[in-house]
């Protein structure tokens, strides 16, 4: 759970230019981390690439919040 | 390979902007958008739009004119005619046959290619065949679009990302150490939903219903058309290398499709390619479908962005899905003297 929380930030910093520190589990992309609709394409792309998985969009939609695309990762690995 | 292949190459461009330029700004006038809103998500601040009384086959002949006057080719030393186009004159006759006869080509066949913004790409592929074969001395490739006359305009995701504009090439045998040097096709038909026009066809012709239902329109869903779209990109640019025995580090200038500057950059940062090698014209034409890449390519070669030697990468992605690659080292005639 930890590896993936600092995989998933790590991928976040470097995405959406932001501070570690903000990246929190409760954080959300659109409002806290500055996030648009492509840079969370983007993001999702980079989660599908770094875990090797298929994240189809309608389950792309529903990861608005840092925890979410963490769990999404557990849940899916 | 013992037996000597004849090397196809561009040895002319010529392109066509329609004169009239829609700003993000004009377009706040009609829709629930913005300037800051349509940049920071595409890279375009402005595109044309043809005038009332211009069809594709009227932007296309204007480049193609150019094109052949750039290569010192006649019309009617012009042995084949493709058109890559998604908004072509008409269903029928093709668009190819109407620039056919503008142009005078009395001596070429011709024909239109649909396979969305790639269409130039893989027109260009086509084209290099023929002449590769021996069974074309001069191919002219154009990529035609008036795409400001399929696009929803009460659509604010897609009519703010597209414009109007052609360009052409005119290809013939080059030197043997210049011209194409691979290429690639791809297709993946299962990705069409993404971006089409349902009506207007034969499984669902134009009637009052699909004008009312809006689905003689462009549709498109741009988060999967975005990630098919950088997925493809450096794909595209991945094999043609690898077919030519190359890799990225090799590659001095890129010239992807211009539809949105966040799918080129997102591409570039994967291929470790630094942006000043990259063609980027989409902040002034948006995205001008099959006419993008040789607007592109022309702004580079006249900005001396392009040398003789060079190698160029040329990438398309779109409709269909389709995604092509041409790497081409570059042959500047007019560097090395007239050629015969």
């Amino acid at each position: 759970m930890a590896d993936v929380f600092e995989r998933v930030k790590d991928i976040i910093v470097e995405q959406l230019g932001v501070e570690p520190e903000d990246v929190k589990p409760e954080a959300s992309f659109v409002d806290d981390l500055g996030a648009d609709s492509l840079d969370i394409v983007e993001l999702v792309m980079a989660l599908e690439e770094t875990f090797d998985l298929q994240i189809p969009d309608e389950d792309a939609e529903k990861i608005h919040k840092v925890g979410e695309a963490v769990q999404y990762v557990l849940d899916h690995q | 390979m013992a037996v000597e292949t004849i090397r196809a190459g561009i040895v002319g461009i010529g392109t066509y902007a329609p004169e009239r330029i829609l700003t993000n700004f004009d377009l706040t006038k009609t829709l629930e958008t913005s300037d800051e809103w349509i940049f920071s998500r595409s890279g375009i601040r402005e595109r044309r739009i043809a005038a009332d009384h211009e069809a594709t086959s009227d932007l296309a002949v204007i480049a193609c004119q150019r094109a052949l006057e750039d290569a010192g080719v006649l019309p009617e030393e012009v042995d084949l005619i493709i058109t890559a186009t998604n908004t072509p004159d008409m269903l029928f006759p093709a668009t190819a046959c109407l620039v056919q006869d503008r142009l005078g080509a009395t001596q070429a066949g011709a024909f239109d290619l649909l396979a969305g913004c790639t269409g130039f790409i893989y027109g260009g592929v086509v084209g290099a065949q023929f002449i590769s074969a021996g069974t074309a001395k001069t191919v002219l490739v154009v990529g035609a679009e008036t795409m400001s006359r399929v696009i929803n305009w009460r659509d604010r995701n897609t009519c703010v990302l597209f414009g109007d504009g052609a360009g052409a090439v005119v290809m013939r045998q080059v030197p043997h150490d210049r011209g194409i040097l691979s290429s690639m096709l791809g297709s993946d038909g299962s990705g069409g939903k993404f971006l089409d026009m349902p009506a207007g066809g034969s499984r669902l012709p134009s009637s009052s219903e699909t004008i009312a239902q809006e689905l003689n329109y462009l549709r498109m869903n741009g988060r999967e058309v975005f990630k098919f779209a950088v997925r493809a990109m450096e794909n595209g640019a991945v094999e043609v290398l690898r077919r030519a025995g190359l890799t990225n580090d090799d590659v001095d200038f890129l010239v992807p499709h211009q539809a949105n500057i966040r799918i080129i950059e997102y591409a570039a940062k994967k291929m470790k390619l630094p942006m000043e090698r990259v063609a980027v014209n989409v902040d002034r034409y948006g995205n001008t479908s099959t006419a993008s890449v040789p607007l592109a390519l022309e702004e580079a070669i006249k900005g001396g962005k392009i040398k003789d030697g060079d190698n160029v990468v040329l990438i398309g992605f779109g409709a269909g899905l389709t995604w092509a690659g041409l790497l081409i080292k570059w042959y500047d005639a007019k560097s090395r003297g007239r050629r015969e």
